[in-house]
């Protein structure tokens, strides 16, 4: 039962004199403001805040929180983003007070733990990536693009060579230019074959000795491993260019190939994906990044370093690296994540991490081989961790979009894969199921898009049915924005 | 493991749908000698008990702020976060889902967005905010970015020593890829040399960044920086403290065209630097050239209010390399305990909050400088956090008598400041009470007294 009166803004529910919360008294001898704070630099008024108890604020939100769909609750396809399940072990254990109440400045000798946990992280990503060097300070996955191709330029700079060319492939994220744009270089785009991969000739023409670094996801947006993937990296270095690699679809390889191994010099990890940290309604995220031995002294500042000493080993923060290209953030870096990927790595350990992207691979294919004979893959009938299907011919035939399959998925209580993403197939719907759901899950999802292809367009066109609100008036949102509420208006 | 479905049975009768033998077929794209030949050198697997039992030792090692006594800033604050706060955000409707792609089955949290965006707003009295950054030092260089794409001008940053050394490092770094002149004006009376800021500020400055409190606590001339700023055609850009809004003019009040913080204060626990709050809010004009996503208010199809994410042709995945920004992945978990703790505060808590770090911060620093050994390093007025020189040039040496005794000082300054080797930054938030203030001060008076020795050696350094 829908309580709409909590779900008012907040702003709508406040009442004058209304407080949720009391202040100890002051204990310490006053002096008076005029004293302490100049007038010219005193608000002249109180902030106009709402006002409001406890229990109205817990009835606000919860009842809001009910308008979401969220892993906990629903079957959530999202591809590209791996919402996998988040494990409440972790919440618990990153919220321990000595984890969690810990300040970035404390002396290094209070926080030995902490410093022992983010110097195994940076081993176990190496690791994991085969790669030598590791920084934990990125915020995000687009952050760790930025941060690396710093040290791409950094490392340029040094060699005397000025590369002002980025590729990156048509069906790239779109962080994957932008933060090109960012450094300072001029992106490229390289085509993809109908097949879903990158166009071996197109990158022939483009590639020269002004090209800085390639950036190629890998498995790719598609879906599919790169399999000329060694062969791009050979002729991209052989002109003194280097590779990096997006590694936000590194569940489906964990264990079974490296980025290392298959000729990148630098990647990114996005452990709110690969390794379950919750994704909190749009963020946070880390952005961890791994290089060759080669870029590593290039890495963000400070990393974690290790000195074994007669009464054993000691962490420290070593901010004594001269060519490191400096910061990218205050602080660390998004520790309270990495603590929860900490926890997911040691869970799964070796054998796990291995089957992390076995079940996950299985799933995909599996949900693949049940749903191609209604909305076509053309990308192939295999795929690593998620698909691409299009549904370019049900518009053609019945008039039914992406947007229509995605937006009846709700109705039947499961979030939308993601839709018209990558730019490179028509009506897209970018499924990816994860290892952490069942056959069961899979099937029903099969099941409920059969159905779906089945119903009368324009009940498609309407959809959803069944949620609080549907298909908001996107334009208007964008041409007369309202970004606030305002005492006047509402 | 815990977390997979998947028998044995299942994985057969799968990859017989699938039409393949085994699991390592569906490898086969990978080409094989590029294939790991041997399992990953990670420790074993752990379940929850012996994982528990890991993590609970690994905290064990750490001395939480909360075991000690904190006077620890610099950026991120033991304020108290109440409970209601960590009850929102463990909500899983609002912890595992992800950014609002489905307006219909995320009005939640674009609504929670909303009030976010209309919260920042009465908080600085600026007019657009964005639904959050990464942190205080990526919010400036995201700001600095956006000035040089509003003013197209790109010749010169200019900043000033009293911003925090950690968002001027992060500026730098930014801006030395893409070939724009950082110029820093000196603080070394503790706030900016309004002289040499005139000075600097030209017709090819694209802004002025500020910090309000300064990072030494200190209030800045806001005033005379947004008029030498605008009258060269430059915007100005401030870092302000959220929590100091209680009793401070907001920005938006002193001329700021774009106001950021880090917003850790509002809600969010430290946790050894992050995930923090980069908060960014600007003048309406700007909001265009902002970056990060923004909900908007909108109608459905049968004209019900509700929101969406708007605005969206600034970002990455429709502009590409001509985005705002590259961000994605934000800190919308943060902007909703932002939300939760601005609710349960309102104006009257705000105030009292900052009227407590105020009161208790010059208590301390009148007990402290009131010791022979530690005197005020600037003179300028201060917010919730002050910087003391040690007379006996030991700050290390104070560091750790107060730690003997379960107390975090401060932070010292030499590590950005060589000049200032011999200061100490000391925060206090309204947490901290009158007895754990008095204990710092014994703390550091009895050291002050009792060790000579160190004295002498410090005299050398
Ligand atoms: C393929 C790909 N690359 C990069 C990113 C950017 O990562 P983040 O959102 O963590 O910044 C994403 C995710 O959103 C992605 O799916």
């Amino acid at each position: 039962m829908r309580n709409t009166r909590a779900t008012q803004l907040l702003f709508e529910l406040s009442h004058p004199g209304r407080r949720g919360s009391r202040l100890p008294a002051c204990d310490v001898p006053e002096t008076s403001l005029d004293e302490l704070i100049p007038e010219r630099h005193r608000a002249t008024a109180p902030t106009p805040l709402p006002e409001m108890p406890e229990p109205e604020i817990v009835r606000h939100y919860a009842n809001l929180s009910t308008f979401n769909m969220c892993i906990d609750t629903n079957f959530y396809p999202l591809g590209s983003c791996t919402m996998k399940y988040n494990s409440k072990r972790n919440e618990r254990l990153a919220n321990l007070p000595g984890m969690v109440d810990l300040h970035p400045y404390q002396p290094e000798s209070t926080i030995q733990g902490m410093l022992e946990l983010l110097h195994q992280m940076q081993q176990m990503l190496a690791e994991i990536s085969g790669l030598e060097a590791v920084s934990l300070q990125p915020a995000a996955g687009a952050q760790g693009e930025l941060t690396a191709l710093m040290c791409a330029a950094a490392y340029f700079r040094d060699l005397g060579e000025t590369r002002t060319k980025v590729l990156v492939p048509d069906s790239a994220h779109g962080t994957n230019p932008a933060s090109a744009n960012f450094v300072g270089f001029d992106t490229l785009e390289i085509k993809s074959t109908p097949a879903g991969y990158v166009d071996m000739n197109d990158l022939r023409a483009k590639l020269d000795e002004q090209v800085a670094v390639f950036m190629i996801t890998n498995p790719n947006t598609v879906g599919l491993f790169e399999t000329n993937v060694r062969e791009i990296a050979d002729m991209v270095h052989e002109l003194g260019g280097l590779i990096y690699c997006d590694g936000a679809n590194m569940n489906a390889i964990l264990g079974i190939t490296r980025p290392g191994d298959f000729g990148a010099d630098m990647m990114h990890f996005n452990p709110h994906k690969t390794f379950s940290g919750p994704h909190g309604g749009g963020g946070p995220g880390a952005g961890p990044i791994a290089v060759t031995g080669k870029l590593g002294p290039y890495l963000p500042s400070p990393v974690v370093a290790k000195d074994d000493t007669p009464e054993g080993p000691v962490y420290r923060l070593d901010f004594d690296r001269e060519k490191s290209i400096g910061r990218v953030r205050s602080f660390f870096g998004n520790v309270g994540v990495l603590v929860r990927a900490y926890c997911y790595i040691r869970t799964h350990g070796p054998d796990g991490l291995r089957q992390v992207a076995e079940n996950a691979v299985l799933n995909a294919n599996y949900l693949l081989s049940r749903v191609q004979h209604i909305l076509p893959v053309p990308q192939g009938d295999r795929c690593m961790h998620e698909f691409v299907a299009s549904a370019a011919q049900l518009k053609s035939e019945r008039g039914i979009t992406a947007m229509d399959i995605a937006k009846r998925l709700l109705d039947y209580g499961m979030h939308a894969p993601t839709v018209y993403f990558p730019l490179t197939v028509k009506e897209a719907l970018m499924v990816e199921p994860t290892e952490t759901e069942s056959k069961q899950t899979l099937d029903a999802f099969a099941e409920t898009l059969f159905r779906i292809t089945d119903e009368s367009p324009e009940l498609l066109h309407e959809a959803p049915h069944t949620t609080p609100i549907s298909r908001p008036d996107e334009v208007t949102a964008a041409r007369e924005p309202v970004l606030k509420w305002t005492a006047a208006e509402n | 493991m815990a977390y997979f479905y998947n028998t044995p049975q299942d994985q057969a009768e799968m990859l017989k749908a699938i039409g393949v033998k085994s699991l390592e077929e569906l490898f086969a794209s990978i080409p094989a000698p590029l294939q790991l030949d041997r399992p990953l050198d990670v420790p074993p697997a752990l379940g929850e008990i012996e994982l528990t039992a890991h993590l609970q030792e690994l905290a064990a090692r750490n001395t939480p702020a909360t075991a000690n006594v904190s006077f620890l800033g610099g950026g991120s604050y033991d304020h108290f976060v109440p409970a209601v706060v960590d009850y929102v955000a463990s909500r899983g409707e609002f912890y595992t889902s992800y950014t609002p792609y489905q307006a219909e089955v995320a009005q939640g949290n674009l609504q929670a967005m909303f009030e976010y965006q209309t919260l920042i707003c009465q908080l600085t009295g600026m007019d657009v905010s964005n639904q959050s950054l990464y942190d205080g030092g990526s919010a400036t260089a995201e700001a600095v970015l956006m000035s040089l794409a509003v003013t197209r001008r790109e010749g010169r940053v200019v900043t000033i020593g009293s911003v925090h050394p950690e968002y001027r490092q992060t500026l730098k770094t930014y801006l030395t890829s893409l070939g724009v002149e950082l110029v820093t004006v000196e603080a070394s009376g503790g706030t900016c040399d309004l002289e040499q800021l005139a000075r600097v500020v030209n017709d090819e400055t694209a802004c002025v960044v500020a910090q309000h409190p300064n990072f030494f606590g200190a209030l800045e001339e806001t005033d005379e920086i947004a008029k030498i700023a605008h009258d060269a055609g430059a915007l100005f850009v401030v870092a302000f403290d959220p929590i100091s809004l209680g009793v401070l003019k907001r920005p938006g009040d002193y001329g700021a065209d774009i106001a950021i913080a880090e917003g850790q204060s509002l809600g969010t626990p430290m946790q050894y630097g992050g995930p923090y709050l980069g908060i960014m809010a600007a003048r309406e004009k700007f909001v265009r050239r902002m970056p990060g996503r923004i909900a908007g208010q909108t109608v459905d199809r049968r004209g019900k209010r509700c929101w969406v994410l708007t605005l969206q042709t600034r970002e990455q995945h429709i502009r590409r390399s001509k985005a705002t920004s590259n961000i994605c992945t934000n800190q919308g978990l943060f902007a909703l305990r932002a939300s939760v703790y601005l609710s349960a505060l309102g104006p009257q808590g705000l105030r009292e909050v900052a009227e407590l770090c105020l009161q208790k911060a010059h208590y301390a620093r009148g007990q402290l400088t009131g010791l022979e050994r530690l005197e005020p390093a600037f003179a300028s007025p201060v917010f919730k956090e002050f910087v003391v020189r040690d007379r006996q040039h030991d700050v290390d040496g104070l560091v750790r008598a107060a730690l003997a005794e379960g107390i975090f000082a401060g932070v010292p300054l030499g590590t950005w400041y060589p000049e200032l080797s011999d200061c100490l930054l000391v925060a206090v938030t309204e947490r901290r009470t009158r007895q754990e203030i008095d204990q710092l001060v014994a703390a550091l008076g009895d050291r002050a007294s009792s060790s000579p020795s160190s004295a002498e050696t410090a005299s050398y350094a």
